[in-house]
């Protein structure tokens, strides 16, 4: 166990009315608990609103929880001290989703890709340059691009320049939120081939972000569902493919636009999606879920879904797998 | 008679260039495309390979300079419209209904939902001098046409009270309400979350079906373009690559880059990390005089750079355009 | 070696190109790039092009004063019998002077404030600065400049500290719009995720993203900084006589109006040609400097 999430919630104030006066909160991240082995692939995937991002700069410490705990090896991270940011941000990186805002557009491959090291203090201006070197080397990028602006480079490889920045401090554990999805498609399974490829190399755990399931399915050991702020389902990768329980889960499943004939018969069967994603503000009561779950029933608008165990590793935040209905083989009827 | 000759709409030989201070970038290189009535086509292609610089000559709005027409023709209803002018371009361009990519950038913030509606609808009905009410009227039935919950309160809303999925079925609702006979989609649904997107997707479909429209729709998503449209066009770095009906393309590709396009894409089948293609999109100012795609196929010989393969006809309407493929139905009157 | 050199400069003469590329693609930028360079030089060198430098301090020539434009006097001469060509020039000197210390002058003061400010944005930092931004911000520039030089002794100096004091608001409004959307982008972020400090994020990482608004907006302050000092010194707040002020020798000049119009026009058309020199180059910057984004 790298790293557990215990009842983490992130909540953003809002100020409106009349000069301001009345305060409201984004309950973006509502109360999640999660926990990631190490050297696993997590994927954490959601829609937007889902709060999945937000979870994932909370876990980096970009954002400070609001309650819970995140404990990285045995430590409480949340209750982090200003002293030890730094320390601690060494093992924890991230990478962001769009390569081309994450790179200062001012500055030079070799100044960005320095920085983690000037700050963490690590080797003399000669060693840092051996350094970097090598971290190009290691994202298959020519060491000619350190003098480069960013400009100068496709999406893809700047995305192996952001990577490059993340291993720069040699992490343990790397949030990548959404690494591929401003790529075209073309390059995006290098880019995927190349994280793993690292993982394996210097037995790092990825909490892997996105929105794409079809990703996931090749990538994830785990996949979990978030939506408005808390889990839906989290299970095994081949498991929650084989068997989606979330009335949620199916319906993104048979959202999937896919490229092919076996593709599609392994969609759940088809349900229309219906309704709006509410905002995080005004989230339903009970199940956030409800307002567009054709299984609604009345408990669901009462009672938030408790945590249910399917078996071991299969859990799902669903009222119709409280108790007695643990099976998990329902009718879908649209 | 060939998919050309009965088209609503068709793009003849494009070619188009970008004059700029490192030099002439030719970056539509003789595209060629059709659309006939009623039906839904597919523009496929990646970043810079030229679909939306496509879009916006057919819509009019490339910067032009720095964007020139080198040469071609593009055709709706038997009109040339590169050679309309004034009054009987807006007429013809009025019968072709834009669905922009972004809907939050699409509608002005500081105006209601309706005003912005009822100002399409007047002038895209300028000639008939309809009424406020028949106005308002038809901007009512054109929103509940496209799904819109409540269209009178609406109506009044401000877009910033809309979420992405509703924006963009209010820029379907301005497209419909022209009564166009085309319409042309650019990336309709990127910005929005799959099962918003899914529900966008079917009230189009509805939409085209009923009104027994044309929709050409540009997009990068192949899932997409095969659950959408009847027929597609690969595009690759401004030159077409390889057409056919979607069913076609899909189960049998024949041009390398549909064949890596359609390999990248992740599957639910699980069969590991997909390899992608290799290289990278080439400069437009250096690009081969003949393949494109020629630097970064793995089935590349010498005839490859330096001559422009025709497009040849395989069977049926699968047509592809790479030197690895023979014509083969000489006896064919139409074929070439 | 010499190869290493020769592609240096086969690269920076490359950079140049494109540079005129960008600038001259509208006309007006160069006009505008003309003026401020010809002005440049005659205020630099105005010893030696001035036809009369002795003219542009304490002298008197009775027998020509108030001379009308001639072969001798190309723009006529003053009451005192000086030149107005050689004392425009002089004029010029001034001024120039005058918009580069203001500028050198609010432009950091203004910046740095700017950027703490829009960083530290919705805390305490953020409100007290802005706050007392946005009070300089309420008061006329004018006014303000008029008010201050006016409880100073009239000299040069002073009449740049009074504008400096009503100007570097607005580079903080400006520098502050910009950073409080840039501390938002990724880069940032991932800066402060990696550690580094507060000056570091400040300085290396938002404010070279500035730079090219502030420049535009210098380039285009230096000829609303040249009007403003002559408005100061049309109401005697500028340069001191016998000094020549563009402002003073219209202000001068009114009393001999409309016989003598050579006294006004000639240096009212000085200040015109220069503000708009130095308007038209910051377009031309700007569009330099706004397509380098793209």
């Amino acid at each position: 166990m790298i790293l557990r999430l215990d009842d983490i919630k992130k909540y953003f104030p809002v100020r409106h009315g009349f000069l301001q006066r009345k305060m409201e909160y984004v309950k973006a991240v509502d109360g999640v608990s999660l926990a990631i082995k190490r050297g696993e692939i997590f994927g954490l995937v959601g829609e937007s609103g889902s709060g999945k991002s937000t979870l994932g700069y909370t876990v980096v410490g970009i954002h400070r929880s609001t309650a819970g705990k995140i404990i990285f090896k045995g430590e409480d991270l949340a209750t982090r001290q200003h002293m030890d940011v730094r320390a601690i941000s060494r093992k924890l990186q991230i990478v962001f989703q769009d390569p081309g805002s994450s790179l200062n557009p001012k500055r030079t491959i070799r100044q960005t890709l320095e920085l983690p090291l000037k700050v963490h203090r690590l080797g003399t201006r000669r060693e840092r340059l051996g350094k970097l070197r090598e971290l190009l080397q290691k994202v298959e990028l020519p060491e000619e691009y350190l003098h480069n602006y960013p400009r100068a480079l496709s999406g893809g490889q700047r995305q192996r320049i952001a990577i490059a920045r993340a291993l720069a401090v040699e992490p343990e554990f790397i949030v990548l939120d959404e690494p591929t999805s401003a790529l075209d498609v073309s390059v995006q399974g290098k880019v995927v081939r190349l994280l793993l490829s690292l993982a394996k190399e210097h037995d790092l755990t990825y909490l892997f972000i996105t929105h794409d399931l079809s990703l996931m399915r090749n990538v994830a050991s785990r996949v979990a569902i978030m939506y408005l702020g808390k889990l839906c389902e989290v299970a095994p990768t081949s498991e929650f493919f084989k068997n989606p329980l979330h009335p949620y889960t199916k319906m993104l499943l048979s959202s999937i636009p896919v490229v092919s004939e076996e593709e599609e018969s392994l969609k759940p069967e088809r349900s229309v999606p219906k309704g709006e994603i509410p905002s995080p503000v005004n989230r339903p009561s009970g199940c956030g879920f409800r307002t567009r779950c054709p299984l609604a029933m009345d408990i669901c608008a009462q009672e938030e879904p408790r945590r249910t165990l399917v078996n071991e590793e299969h859990e799902v935040h669903c009222h119709l797998f409280n108790n007695s209905r643990i099976k998990g083989d329902y009718d879908w009827n649209d | 008679m060939t998919a050309e000759e009965r088209a609503l709409f068709k793009i003849r030989n494009l070619c188009v260039a970008f004059d700029l201070f490192r030099g002439t970038l030719p970056v539509l290189d003789h595209v060629s495309l059709a659309v006939r009535r009623g039906e839904k086509i597919g523009l496929v292609g990646e970043t810079g390979c030229g679909k939306s610089v496509t879009m916006k000559v057919v819509v009019g709005i490339l910067p032009i300079p720095p964007g020139r027409i080198a040469s071609g023709e593009i055709w709706f209803d038997g009109t040339n419209i590169l050679s309309l002018h004034g009054g009987r371009l807006q007429d013809v361009r009025g019968r072709i209904g834009l669905i922009p990519q972004d809907p939050s950038a699409s509608l002005n913030p500081v105006f209601q939902v309706g005003t912005q509606l009822r100002d399409a609808i007047r002038y895209s009905h300028r000639h008939r001098n309809l009424s406020a009410k028949e106005i308002r009227r038809l901007a009512i039935d054109v929103l509940a046409e496209v799904g819109l919950p409540d269209p009178v309160r609406n109506l009044s809303n401000y877009p910033f009270q809309l979420s992405g999925g509703m924006k963009q079925r209010v820029l379907i609702a301005m497209a419909l309400a022209a009564n166009p006979e085309l319409l042309i989609a650019d990336e309709p649904t990127t910005a929005l979350d799959v099962t918003i997107q899914e529900q966008v997707l079917r009230l189009m479909r509805e939409a085209i079906d009923r009104r027994n429209l044309s929709i050409l729709i540009i997009t990068h998503n192949l899932g997409l373009i095969r659950e959408f449209t009847d027929r597609v066009y690969i595009m690759y770095a401004g030159q077409i690559g390889e057409t056919g009906s979607t069913r076609d393309l899909f189960n049998r590709p024949l041009h390398p880059y549909t064949k890596g396009l359609l390999a990248s894409v992740p599957k639910l089948t699980g069969e590991g990390v997909p390899f992608g293609i290799p290289g990278t999109v080439p400069d437009y100012l250096n690009a081969p005089s003949g393949c494109r795609f020629s630097p970064r196929c793995d089935r590349t010989t010498e005839v490859c750079a330096s001559c422009r393969p025709e497009m040849i006809l395989i069977e049926g309407e699968h047509r592809v355009a790479c030197h690895l493929y023979k014509e083969e139905q000489e006896d064919d009157p139409q074929a070439g | 070696m010499t190869y290493i050199t020769h592609s240096r400069l086969s690269k920076s003469v490359d950079t140049f190109r494109e540079v005129w590329y960008k600038f001259s693609k509208n006309r007006l930028s160069i006009v505008g790039l003309l003026i401020v360079l010809i002005i440049t030089i005659l205020a630099a060198f105005a010893p030696y092009i001035a036809p009369y430098p002795a003219h542009a301090g304490r002298f008197v020539n009775f027998p020509e004063a108030s001379q009308p434009p001639g072969s001798r006097h190309l723009f006529g001469t003053d009451v005192n019998g000086r030149d107005i060509l050689s004392r425009i020039i002089y004029g010029y000197r001034f001024s120039l002077m005058m918009g580069v210390f203001v500028l050198a002058l609010v432009v950091p003061i203004g910046v740095t404030l700017g950027l703490i400010a829009g960083y530290f944005k919705g805390t305490l930092i953020d409100t007290v600065l802005m706050r007392i931004t946005d009070i300089f911000l309420s008061i006329p520039p004018l006014v303000l400049a008029l008010a201050i030089a006016s409880v100073l002794t009239p000299n040069l100096t002073n009449a740049m500290l009074a504008i400096s004091l009503s100007w570097w608001p607005w580079y903080t409004r400006l520098v502050y719009g910009l950073v409080s959307s840039l501390r938002n982008e990724f880069f940032v972020q991932a800066a402060k995720a990696t550690g580094a400090s507060t000056p570091h994020i400040l300085f290396r990482e938002i404010l070279p993203n500035c730079v090219s608004p502030v420049l535009t907006k210098m380039s285009l302050d230096m000829g609303w900084v040249i009007l403003m000092g002559a408005s100061l010194s049309f109401v005697g707040l500028g340069v001191q006589p016998p000094k020549p002020g563009l402002g003073s020798m219209i202000a001068d000049g009114t009393q001999y109006l409309p016989d003598s119009w050579w006294m006004v026009v000639f240096p009212g058309i000085a200040v015109m040609i220069v503000v708009l020199g130095f308007n038209l180059f910051g377009d031309g910057i700007r569009d330099l400097l706004s397509e380098e984004e793209a």
